[in-house]
């Protein structure tokens, strides 16, 4: 009995499997809401990347319209939404724009940035993912949108794309008050 | 009127796969003949309408049809004539049409050179593919009819993605579907193996050409697309590790495995459920992989539109064919199993040990794709699994793989003794070791690289060594000079199909050693006129032109390559913006050469007529590409091996007996 047993565990590991993918399936990854959303954004204090003597903080968020782009050099789909990245900043002159260098080598990603341009007006270097924790981020590259109060209008997992600031952010936020809006939560 | 007869030529196609899935084998078990015997003209049925199918969604693309959605989606009238060819499989609808055109080739073949299988197993064979067969089929008309008309008919097309209008890209996928679907029918020889309970040589013997034949395709497939992400991704990369890239990978690994384990089965008649699980698992990853590009459940690169339905749709097939498949294995696999056996140091043992490295290698990649769902589903949060995680898994299992692949070839079936092989491997041993430590001396790096370098030179040395002794080892009775060759045309060929294959693995070792570890890459800001070292060549930038192309403009750099004083070089890197989409593409620029690549590629305009470029130097990145050409010609030279000629000619006697008698 237990010889053919074991020719069930192709069958079974495939059962689960199923449920891996059922799962996937039923829940749209790119959707499931930020508890932070609405939120004052988490405190952090963060060397700049490139400049170990400067510190990026929350503070940096205040009085100025934030998108937060989380990034990586090792991350594909980063270098992806780069060139969107590139356009916003010189488009939208009333938003700033901030990296989070997540889990990245210092080389590396200030490699990614001669190569590809930099859009951050400053890059946070958090390798050990000290910030990333309290920001809820899951994977890069994640994107948030922040107000002048500092609080959290809105999130984006995974790369922006063309589009993505025109329809699902930029309804977000009154550029003129700097703040989020409150239809959305 | 035509794209409705495309449509009902599916339809046909449908019902005619519905036959053969279902009368032939009834008939397998009743033995009536004439419902056996309808398998065959069923086959070639369904690929004559699929055919059809197909080439009436190329007419339509030529015709600038634009009254179907897909086509107005996917094309322009702008676009060169090449593309408008390779885009009807360009995006979901029209790949899947590739995928079930192709599933029913491949049916069609298997009814056609199958002349000397016995009946029954015919039947059976052919409709389990008949039932694959039906799910895609059955599939494009429910969730994804390429033939959709739209109304009113939009006067322009809305252009290929532009990343895809490539010459790689009208290659790539068809190459990367036969392979997978060249799959389903080792698959199908195991399922009807299972159904009639009858697992021997044989079934192993038919069984071989078809694995290999599917698994040339997919290797090539699977080169041509990382030849073509170098190229035209412009990031001088070579494999990302991406969802989709390692969908194609797992079943490459699993079909690699499935070969070897098939030469036991046939040989030796041993691991025969193992075998069968190979291959009902080689197909099964084709499908996830099917199902991960088309469900949305992972993002990707290269993920096609996501539609839920279609995600329900596939996620039920998979469940059907592989969940009906494993039950089936777990009913009738303890009555086959079993059989010849062999000692802890055999040929056998170490075609084991190949088949575990794989499967785990294998299991390795499968874990990393499905981690971020895994993370989900146990609430751990979200993460996505990177490129250094895949790279050290992969590294961690390879060199013991090609160690392994160096000792194989030399052990004897059944049983070996240590003292005999220590006796016929201490010179590749030495030799391999010698380049070790060479590389140690010359090669100097710090870093990771400074062990990675060596190993990967020792092996690719020792694979070398020991492939090129065997061969002499084979030969050594054979004193004319032409004996090679005579055993080349005799039965030597899967040997050394095998050894070629080998080969051209070390051959990957050496590329993918060399590029990661001594590729330069320089990231500059340039003025025309301006000039840049890389790795002793000087690039002299020269500036950008704006040209226009069929159905982009282009900012066109120029650069000239010097080695020394001499010009060894043009480049001519594009940034396009494609006018339908106002996607940009950047083209890198490639002088290519055997031991090294130069590539440039053009980053963003900067202030004052400078550029952001990108200067690589990839040293001896051909040899990844050119080893995995080895690895397919190797495999072509095995197919061709005289037994499976001989089994043909034995099949046509009884052929012509028959075609007397009626």
């Amino acid at each position: 009995m237990g010889q053919s047993l074991k020719f069930l565990i192709p069958l079974g590991l495939f059962g689960v499997l199923v449920a891996l993918l059922f799962f996937g399936l039923t829940t749209d990854p790119s959707k499931v809401p930020s508890p932070l959303i609405g939120k004052p954004a988490p405190e952090f204090s963060l060397p700049a990347l490139g400049d170990p003597a400067r510190t990026v903080s929350h503070t940096d968020l205040l009085g100025k319209v934030t998108l937060l782009n989380v990034w990586a050099s090792w991350c594909h789909s980063c270098r992806a939404e780069h060139t969107q990245l590139m356009r916003l900043a010189r488009e939208l002159k009333e938003v700033q724009i901030l990296g989070l260098n997540w889990k990245d080598t210092e080389a590396d990603a200030q490699q990614m940035l001669r190569t590809s341009g930099n859009p951050y007006r400053v890059s946070a270097f958090d390798p050990e993912n000290q910030a990333g924790i309290n920001w809820g981020v899951y994977g890069a590259p994640e994107t948030f949108l922040v107000d002048g109060e500092g609080r959290i209008c809105f999130k984006k997992i995974g790369p922006v794309e063309p589009g993505t600031w025109e329809t699902e952010m930029a309804p977000t936020i009154d550029l003129t008050t700097k703040k989020c809006k409150e239809s959305r939560t | 009127m035509i794209p409705e007869l495309g449509h009902f030529a599916l339809i046909l196609a449908l019902g005619l796969a519905l036959i053969q899935a279902s009368v032939p084998l009834a008939g397998s078990y009743s033995g009536n003949r004439n419902w056996m015997n309808m398998a065959r003209p069923l086959a070639w049925g369904q690929f004559i309408f699929a055919g059809i199918a197909f080439a009436l969604l190329l007419q339509a693309f030529l015709t600038d049809d634009f009254s179907v959605v897909y086509v107005a989606s996917n094309s322009n009238t702008l676009m060169p004539t090449l593309y408008k060819v390779s885009a009807v499989w360009g995006a979901h609808e029209g790949s899947l049409l590739l995928w079930a055109t192709f599933l029913a080739a491949w049916g069609a073949a298997v009814a056609t050179l199958s002349r000397n299988l016995p009946l029954q197993v015919v039947a059976r064979v052919l409709a389990v593919m008949g039932m694959v067969g039906i799910g895609f089929l059955l599939f494009m008309l429910l969730t994804s009819n390429p033939f959709d008309r739209i109304f009113p008919m939009p006067l322009e097309g809305r252009d290929l993605n532009p990343l895809l209008q490539d010459f790689g890209l009208a290659v790539h996928p068809p190459l990367l579907y036969m392979g997978y679907v060249g799959f389903s029918v080792a698959f199908a020889f195991a399922i009807a193996a299972l159904l009639g309970g009858k697992l021997d040589a044989s079934w192993a013997r038919w069984s071989r050409p078809w694995t290999t034949t599917a698994w040339i395709f997919l290797t090539l497939g699977i080169a041509l697309g990382s030849w073509w992400a170098y190229y035209e991704l412009g990031w001088g990369g070579w494999w990302f590790w991406d969802p989709v890239e390692n969908a194609s990978f797992m079943p490459w690994l699993a079909g690699t495995a499935l070969m070897h384990s098939l030469a036991v089965t046939e040989k030796r008649g041993a691991f025969k459920s193992w075998t069968v699980l190979l291959a009902i698992t080689a197909f099964s990853l084709s499908l996830l992989g099917t199902f991960l590009v088309r469900s949305g459940v992972l993002t990707s690169v290269h993920a096609f539109a996501t539609d839920p339905a279609r995600g329900a749709f596939i996620l039920l097939f998979l469940c059907l064919v592989i969940g009906g498949s494993l039950a089936l294995y777990a009913w009738r696999a303890p009555a086959v199993s079993g059989g010849g056996r062999f000692d802890l140091l055999s040929r056998e043992s170490l075609l084991l040990s190949n088949n575990l490295l794989l499967t785990l290698l294998t299991a390795f990649i499968l874990l990393g794709t499905l981690a971020p769902l895994i993370y989900e589903a146990m609430g751990w949060g979200k993460i996505s699994v990177g490129f250094p995680w895949f790279n050290t898994m992969f590294v961690a299992v390879t060199p013991f793989l090609a160690l392994l692949m160096g000792i194989g070839p030399w052990t004897r079936w059944k049983q070996d003794d240590v003292g005999r092989l220590g006796r016929a491997l201490w010179v590749p041993f030495v030799v391999a070791g010698l380049a070790f430590l060479l590389t140690v001396v010359f090669m100097p790096l710090l870093g990771d690289g400074w062990f990675l370098v060596p190993i990967g030179i020792g092996l690719a040395v020792w694979l070398l060594a020991s492939h090129v002794l065997v061969v002499r080892d084979r030969l050594r009775h054979k004193t004319s000079p032409g004996a090679f060759f005579s055993d080349l045309a005799g039965n030597g060929r899967s040997f050394y199909g095998m050894v070629l294959a080998h080969l051209g693995v070390a051959m990957f070792i050496v590329g993918a050693t060399m590029v990661s570890n001594f590729g330069q890459e320089k990231d500059v800001r340039m003025s025309p006129g301006d000039a840049q070292e890389v790795a002793g060549y000087r690039f002299v930038f020269q500036g950008v032109r704006n040209e226009r192309g069929p159905n982009y403009i282009a900012a066109r750099g120029h650069f000239q390559v010097f080695e020394g004083d001499r010009q060894i070089a043009e480049l001519w890197p594009e940034k396009r913006n494609y006018f339908a989409s106002q996607k940009p593409m950047t083209e890198a620029s490639i002088d290519w050469g055997f031991t090294r690549d130069l590539y440039v590629s053009l980053g963003e305009p900067l202030d004052g007529g400078d550029w952001a470029l990108r200067l690589y130097y990839k040293p001896y990145v051909r040899w990844i590409w050119l080893g995995a050409v080895l690895m397919a010609l190797g495999g072509l030279l095995a197919i061709t091996d005289r037994r499976y000629r001989l089994a043909r000619k034995a099949a046509t006697l009884p052929a012509g007996a028959t075609a007397i008698r009626s």
